[in-house]
């Protein structure tokens, strides 16, 4: 594999605590992402994984704790405003438009960088008809980069799962994002697919330089691709180091794979 | 035609410079390369290769699918006199090994990191590959291998160095003569080496021009270059009859997006191997399968019609005016919108060749109004040896030679071959070549076959496995197992055929049924069976093969030349051929010596006359244990017909 850069931290999450009610979803959770990083979070089920990555994109506000993303420091942020600061998402459970095509699916991600209004893209006029082919070029690159060209017009829900999933990082990448995150990319899927993905995961971050931090189930898949790990168990954070590190420490062994093996 | 590669496309360029020469998709959109543009291209590559030290008789590989820049790489070779070798995209990086050492060749020009990657692994057995460029940057921006550069700074540095060398690149294109080496072709040798076959300028083009001449093509064609271009057929129908006629090359932007892409340009002219067409048949029948119930009548009927009408309206014969009728509608309701959605609506010609085809296949197409034909040759002919006309398409012969080519049979029925379009020679292998090219220039092909009534040459198969019938009411007749058992297996119900009969007085046969195929006609029958062995000892079964068995026998005895291999007695084995066991190669043929002999007892007890034979038989399953599987087979006998005629 190539060589790439890794840069200064541009994300630094605090000692952030998160409750629901009773129940203690993250504990003082504290890490970095340096640029142009794949960065893991693993866990078994329930570990707090999908809720700290809902407290970076603005979906959870976190009780306690602080996140600075390129030297900004806030506790909540709305979803626009993460969007606009270059963070974009996936999700573990599709939530693709699943009657419209692929084209048009990954076109939603350019929403926000689209500068005409409502009405000239009504009438698709001037600007708006400009905008759009420009728009469009962006978008038709994503889909080359995926591999999914035989799949421009197909409405997204007749794809197979691999492919949606796809589908759902391309509309991720209209986005542009310095940041991406990605919520279990590989869930689901079969050893094939999983490579596949995998080789997406490594060729976004070697092309576009985008930071990535996933979140990840299958041990040996983050191993394979990830720069740093942080695992968390529990909602507390029990180990964090490149893989290696984060194989060979005792309590992740106790907790994660102990288990699981 | 007395010229070169690089000459036509000056020529073209020069007469009809914004003509599209090549498209490409590229994001989702047709991209037209003109002539005027491609020979631009072609004179910076040109370029580019000469500074990187590209001379007159060097060697350079060319791996990738069909892309445009690729395909102006092979010009831009040919223009500085120095030869392109093809090579299979989706071979291992361990095959390139031989044809690249074999060739000394020290250059290579690929499509992308899947191709780079795969060279660089094999770097150290090939020491003289110095030079590696690649079209696709895609992944490759941190490779620092040394020699490896982007084809686009290949071009720059041509680019440069056409301004201040401006009559280099027509000089060099004037140096080429038609007699030079203008490609070589490695063909898969299954056993031992590839060899690589050696085509001079003027071999290809001609064969290019004649059958471009037998089916008057023109500079309007359409083609959809989608094939391997390391396979000669590919690289005859978009490269060098692209260059003779001057038509659109058009490449697909994936090979995913075939179909679709199929169905955007709608090729005038079309090349597919029969497995092609039979993947299309086969999602054209479970689409219907699923269609609505009056749409799959609709379907039905009319196809019923294009089977009894469409074949005489394709050879031109008389028809009535009512079937006629029935045939225009039919063709407005489901033929016409089929062709479209097959993409096959402005075929004029299409062929197919490589392999034998189904009748049933064959005739699928003709009748839906596709002028399918088929064709004969190999990478030693250039392509073009026999064609079938337009009205005498048939779906067991393979056509007429065309011009320049001359046809002779041995006694033991191999087809000799004169024509303009012959290989120059096996590279570096003066043995092998003096085993298919002897002293008077005749080729071997190795296909036993013969000329028929009409004139239209009827491969028979590899002319080492013909035998004779000796003794009995054949005695001396030509024994051709592949084409018994190829006719056994156009039929569903027939797995895989086994012939004997060479020194034997009557031909018999070893039969696997399809076990998906039978066992579906047995559950609509409520017929029950349990597994293969017990499926194929059932007398209704034995019934319906020896259907089949008598229909090839009546086909065999209208054929004056091959009456003497029909099946008087067959049998249906108890298990089904497997590679594992050693029966088939790997490539699914079977393996006609070792079964006899591995089945020793079964053959005697057809020729003995025997009614049944118990045989034991051990098999290895696929976790590598093995056991026995042990059957009383039925042997049963089959009508066969005195041969209508014995004179050829």
């Amino acid at each position: 594999m190539a060589e790439r850069k890794i840069g200064d931290v541009i994300l630094d999450v605090q000692n952030i605590s998160l409750r629901f009610g009773g129940v203690k979803a993250l504990t003082g959770i504290s890490f970095d992402v340096r640029e142009h990083e794949v960065r893991a979070i693993i866990g078994p089920n329930g570990a707090g994984k999908s809720s700290m990555l809902n407290c970076i994109n603005g979906v959870y506000t976190p009780q306690e704790g602080s996140i600075t993303l390129r030297g900004q420091t806030f506790r909540h942020m709305n979803s626009r405003q993460v969007a606009e600061s270059g963070i974009a998402r996936t999700f573990q459970n599709l939530a693709l438009f699943k009657g419209m095509s692929v084209i048009d699916n990954i076109m939603t991600g350019r929403n926000l960088r689209m500068k005409s209004n409502l009405f000239q893209q009504a009438i698709r006029w001037g600007a708006a008809e400009r905008e759009e082919i420009a728009h469009r070029e962006v978008v038709e690159k994503i889909i080359d980069f995926l591999e999914i060209q035989a799949y421009r017009k197909t409405p997204v829900g007749r794809l197979p799962y691999g492919l949606q999933k796809r589908v759902d990082l391309g509309r991720a990448l209209a986005m542009e994002p310095s940041l991406l995150l990605l919520d279990e990319p590989m869930a689901g899927m079969n050893v094939e697919e999983k490579q596949d993905m995998s080789r997406f995961i490594l060729d976004v971050n070697d092309e576009y330089g985008t930071t990535i931090v996933l979140i990840e189930h299958d041990m040996g898949v983050v191993m394979d691709i990830s720069d740093r790990v942080v695992v968390l168990d529990y909602g507390k954070k029990i180990g964090d180091g490149t893989p290696d590190q984060v194989r060979s420490n005792p309590d992740v062994i106790d907790a994660y794979l102990g288990t699981s093996h | 035609m007395q010229t070169t590669f690089p000459r036509l496309m000056l020529e073209h360029a020069r007469q009809r410079p914004t003509a599209p020469a090549l498209r490409e998709k590229v994001y989702g959109i047709w991209q037209t390369l003109t002539w005027a543009d491609l020979a631009q291209l072609v004179r910076e590559l040109a370029g580019g290769m000469a500074v990187a030290g590209l001379k007159r008789d060097d060697h350079i590989v060319v791996v990738g699918d069909n892309r445009p820049r690729l395909y102006a790489s092979m010009l831009a070779a040919q223009a500085l006199g120095a030869v392109p070798i093809p090579l299979y995209q989706d071979a291992a990086s361990a095959e390139f090994v031989f044809p690249i050492v074999n060739a000394d060749v020290g250059f290579a020009i690929v499509e992308d990191q899947e191709q780079v990657d795969k060279l660089l692994e094999i770097r150290d057995k090939c020491p003289l590959l110095t030079r590696i460029w690649y079209d696709d940057p895609r992944g490759l921006r941190n490779y620092s291998e040394p020699g490896l550069t982007a084809l686009d700074a290949l071009i720059e540095s041509g680019r440069s160095h056409a301004q201040a060398n401006p009559g280099f690149f027509d000089a060099e294109v004037a140096k080429g003569a038609p007699q030079d080496m203008a490609a070589m072709f490695f063909t898969s040798g299954t056993t031992g080496n590839p060899k690589g076959v050696v085509h001079t300028h003027f071999t290809l083009l001609d064969r290019a021009k004649a059958g471009a001449d037998f089916d008057k093509l023109t500079a309007s064609e359409e083609v959809l270059a989608y094939l391997p271009p390391a396979w000669i057929g590919q690289n005859i129908f978009s490269y060098a009859q692209w260059l003779a006629c001057g038509y659109v090359v058009n490449c697909p932007e994936s090979a995913a997006t075939v179909t679709i892409d199929l169905k955007e340009i709608g090729p005038t002219y079309y090349f597919a191997p029969p497995r092609v067409f039979e993947g299309l048949l086969t999602s054209v029948m479970i689409r219907m399968e699923d269609a609505s119930a009056i749409k799959r009548k609709l379907f039905h009927h009319y196809m019923d019609v294009a089977r009894k009408v469409g074949p005489a309206l394709m050879d031109g014969k008389p028809v009535s005016f009512g079937d006629k009728l029935s045939y225009a509608l039919g063709n407005l309701l489901v033929y016409g919108p089929l062709r479209n959605t097959l993409g096959l609506s402005r075929v004029r010609v299409a062929y197919t060749a490589g392999e034998a085809i189904g009748p049933d296949l064959f005739t699928f197409y003709r009748s839906i109004g596709i002028n399918l034909k088929q064709l004969y040759g190999s990478t030693e002919t250039a392509v073009f040896v026999c064609l079938q006309p337009d009205n005498e398409a048939k779906a067991d012969t393979v056509g007429v030679p065309i011009a320049g080519v001359e046809i002779k049979l041995t006694d033991s029925g191999e087809i000799l071959i004169k024509s303009p379009g012959l290989l120059k020679e096996y590279y570096k292998n003066p043995a092998a070549t003096a085993e298919v090219l002897d002293a008077s220039g005749w080729y071997h092909t190795g296909d036993a076959g013969f000329l028929d009534a009409g004139g239209h040459l009827k491969i028979i198969d590899r002319a080492k496995d013909v035998g004779r019938i000796i003794g009995g009411a054949n005695d001396g007749a030509m024994f051709a197992p592949k084409y018994v058992e190829n006719k056994l297996k156009f039929f569903p119900h027939v797995k895989e055929a086994v012939a004997f009969g060479d020194k034997r007085d009557r031909v018999c046969a070893f039969i696997n049924i399809d076990v998906e195929a039978v066992g579906n006609w047995a559950e609509k029958r409520g017929l029950p069976y349990a597994g293969y062995t017990d499926l194929a000892q059932k007398p209704e079964v034995y019934e319906l093969v020896r259907e089949c068995v008598e229909k090839v026998n009546a086909d065999l005895a209208a054929d004056a030349m091959l009456a003497g291999s029909q099946i008087s007695r067959f049998l249906i084995l108890h298990k089904e051929l497997d590679a594992d066991d050693g029966e088939l190669t790997r490539t699914r043929k079977v393996r006609r010596g070792f079964i006899g002999e591995r089945y020793q007892v079964l053959v005697d007890a057809l020729y003995e006359g025997r009614a049944e034979q118990y045989i034991e038989t051990q098999v290895k399953f696929e976790d590598g244990r093995s056991g026995m599987v042990s059957a009383t087979l039925k042997i049963s006998d089959a009508k066969t017909h005195p041969a209508m005629k014995r004179a050829a």
